[in-house]
């Protein structure tokens, strides 16, 4: 089971897949002495190249997913409590600080949905982007700057020279997630994690970061992790996709298989609440999920999506189902996926 | 009226809310003496009216200006100028006490459910001051109305003791729209009512927001920047940016053959989460300009792909391009001549 979806393309070469994530486990201290795991079983390959989209609503476990692969979680609270996450087959869990250091930005990027926290305030962007660069590189002062420059300037910020020289403040939002982009891009790492990276920006400047993540990707090659809620977003930008719930993996796909056949509940649910634009028809009302996301402290027994599910039977409380992989390398976590035939779309 | 606002497609009568040359300055002050050195135009001459049972959704990006136009139109900002008419009275020059009688019949619901509500007020609370400051309905008989509105927003009266926190966001919101409707009003202005909530609960809101509207027959302006949900709830569309209305339609017309640039950028630009219809995309370059220095002439001109030198010299007059479609653009909706145009233009 914890092989889900990944490697069936893998396994015809002897070459270690780009980024490989098995049967993770993250869990909280919350309370006394009180566990949660956040993250729960989690498997999936990110390809060289490829973007894979994870989308999840909040408690999904998207995001300490990706905290989890750059090590990143909080400190005594956070922890990852069992899995492997391997790059190019090298184990990253198990790996000193000092290392890991070194392929946070070398090897694997990331980006935030608020640049603002993740750029120094007190620091120009320049002076931010070449200290980036000569942490992983043998570059001088003058030279990492210059790097800088033309990392602004491959972002697509005009004047990229002056730019360089201003403070983060002194940027609109859109400006400084292209800044975010440049830092995180600036030693060419064969990963870019991107969690929510368009969300706090306005549509028109979404579509702006979208078509420039796009463009860098064809003309760098790394591999994107993107992290969203947004659908229309994993529609344009993904490849595959791993639709999460609290904090398991429950349908993994390629987009076009993900879109036109869901196979768990969860998956048609979710575009089936979201309206669409440009269908309006005369006041159809919006299908719902209905109750709410369950608390990872009250889950509920066996399949964790049961208590919202229209297709929920007594056996779906029985245990907690496998996330099955099936012969097209789609993989689904559901006891019944075979009987039902789910929907995409509200009907009216 | 002058021609520079865009006309109201409805007779006076059937309006339940007119605008009329909205502007809401914000001086921004500086030097030893505090001096007013200039002026954000958060809302510059904006016209717009609502029908009776009406929802009209409003969308625009960061500085367009929407939420001040929900605030000000309820009082909760004051106006620089304009006319604000509700139900026949204009209403932008009340004082406080004459205003009173009118808050209960115009609400709010904010976004953001976990800042609008007081966390040390359990939920009898939060409703039953509402209750109480409009004078509605005895001591007595108040927790009943409670439980009624709770009810109707699809919570349990079991929570008439329970704090805010205990409740998750999308029951908060059920939380804010109950105190909203409490007081029993006309008139409701959703500033972003679902955009805080996950996908999955945002559609649980968008049909209560509508079966409440049908059931109270409420009336409605509805802000948001997800144009598929507002596509989704109103009935017509205003487009602003930067402070000025770009566009007024029907909502199919808006989304099936809108007539301004923005618009149709704006439009584009929305994800799209069917595979199978990716279309040609029109990116827009550079940033929205700051409200404190807007660009001359049309204010979109700045960004628009379709900009003359033209643009630069006059604000477009809102032309009526089809029945009850109003657009502001010189390259799209031919503008009367331009003596005529000066001749209107005149108080």
């Amino acid at each position: 089971m914890t092989d889900a979806f990944a490697s069936s393309s893998t396994a015809r070469t002897n070459e270690p897949p780009l980024l490989e994530v098995e049967d993770l486990q993250t869990s909280f201290i919350v309370g006394e002495g009180q566990d949660v795991r956040a993250v729960d079983g989690v498997s999936f390959v990110v390809k060289g190249g490829e973007t894979l989209a994870i989308v999840g609503e909040s408690g999904s476990g998207k995001s300490v997913t990706s905290l989890s692969i750059m090590r990143l979680l909080p400190k005594k609270i956070g922890r990852i409590s069992r899995g492997t996450i391997r790059l190019r087959g090298k184990d990253l869990v198990s790996l000193p600080e000092g290392e890991m250091r070194a392929i946070r930005g070398n090897d694997i990027g990331m980006i935030f949905q608020e640049p603002m926290t993740s750029l120094n305030p007190v620091h120009t962007i320049g002076t931010q982007i070449a200290e980036v660069v000569m942490q992983h590189e043998k570059l001088g002062k003058k030279a990492a700057h210059q790097r800088a420059i033309e990392m602004l300037e491959l972002v697509g910020i005009p004047e990229p020279v002056r730019r360089a020289s201003q403070y983060p403040h002194e940027m609109s939002g859109g400006m400084r997630q292209r800044a975010m982009i440049a830092m995180a891009l600036s030693c060419e790492p064969s990963v870019l994690i991107a969690d929510e990276p368009t969300t706090a920006l306005d549509v028109t400047i979404q579509a702006q970061i979208l078509d420039l993540m796009r463009n860098l990707q064809a003309k760098m090659g790394m591999a994107i992790v993107f992290i969203t809620h947004d659908l229309g977003v994993v529609a344009e930008m993904a490849d595959r996709v791993v639709v999460m719930y609290a904090g398991q993996v429950v349908e993994t796909g390629t987009v076009a298989e993900i879109f036109s056949k869901p196979l768990m509940p969860y998956t048609s649910g979710l575009m089936q609440s979201i309206p669409r634009m440009g269908e309006f028809e005369e006041k159809t009302r919006l299908q719902t999920i209905p109750g709410y996301v369950p608390l990872l402290t009250k889950l509920p027994g066996g399949c964790r999506f049961r208590t919202r599910c229209a297709f929920a039977e007594e056996r779906c409380a029985a245990a907690e189902p496998p996330l099955e992989v099936l012969d097209s390398g789609r993989s689904v976590r559901c006891v019944r996926w075979r009987e039902l035939d789910l929907k995409t779309k509200a009907t009216a | 009226m002058t021609e520079t606002s865009f006309p109201t497609p409805v007779a006076p009568s059937d309006a339940l809310l007119d605008v009329r040359h909205l502007k809401k300055y914000f001086p921004i002050r500086g030097g030893v003496l505090s001096r007013v050195v200039t002026n954000v135009k958060a809302v510059d001459d904006v016209s717009f009216s609502i029908r009776r049972g009406e929802v009209v959704g409003l969308v625009g990006e960061s500085g367009s200006g929407k939420t001040t136009v929900g605030r000000t139109i309820l009082r909760l900002g004051e106006p620089t100028s304009g006319v604000i008419d509700f139900d026949g009275a204009d209403i932008s020059k009340l004082s406080k006490p004459a205003m009173r009688r009118y808050r209960k019949r115009m609400q709010i619901v904010f976004q953001d459910p976990y800042a609008s509500l007081n966390p040390r007020e359990k939920i009898r609370t939060v409703l039953g001051h509402a209750l109480a400051v409009h004078n509605i309905g005895t001591s007595a008989d108040r927790e009943d109305r409670i439980v009624a509105m709770l009810e109707q927003v699809g919570l349990s009266g079991d929570y008439l003791d329970r704090f805010p926190h205990e409740f998750s966001g999308g029951q908060r919101q059920r939380i804010g729209i109950a105190r909203a409707l409490a007081v029993e009003p006309d008139f409701i202005v959703a500033d972003e009512p679902v955009s805080a909530l996950d996908v999955s609960i945002q559609a649980q809101v968008v049909n209560l927001l509508e079966d409440l509207k049908d059931k109270f027959s409420l009336t409605m302006l509805f802000i948001a920047h997800d144009l598929a949900v507002v596509e989704h709830i109103s009935d017509r569309v205003i487009v602003m940016y930067l402070g000025r209305i770009m566009e007024i339609a029907p909502t199919r017309t808006l989304y099936h053959n809108p007539n301004h640039p923005y618009t149709k950028a704006l439009l584009s630009a929305v994800p799209n989460p069917d595979i199978t219809a990716r279309k040609d995309r029109i990116i827009l370059k550079g940033d929205i300009p700051s409200p404190i220095n807007p660009p001359s002439g049309c204010v979109f001109r700045t960004r628009c792909p379709m900009a003359i030198a033209d643009c630069a010299k006059v604000v477009p007059v809102p032309v009526e391009v089809s029945p009850g479609h109003f657009s502001a653009c010189i390259r799209t909706a031919p503008q009367p001549a331009y003596g005529q145009l000066a001749a209107q233009d005149m108080p």
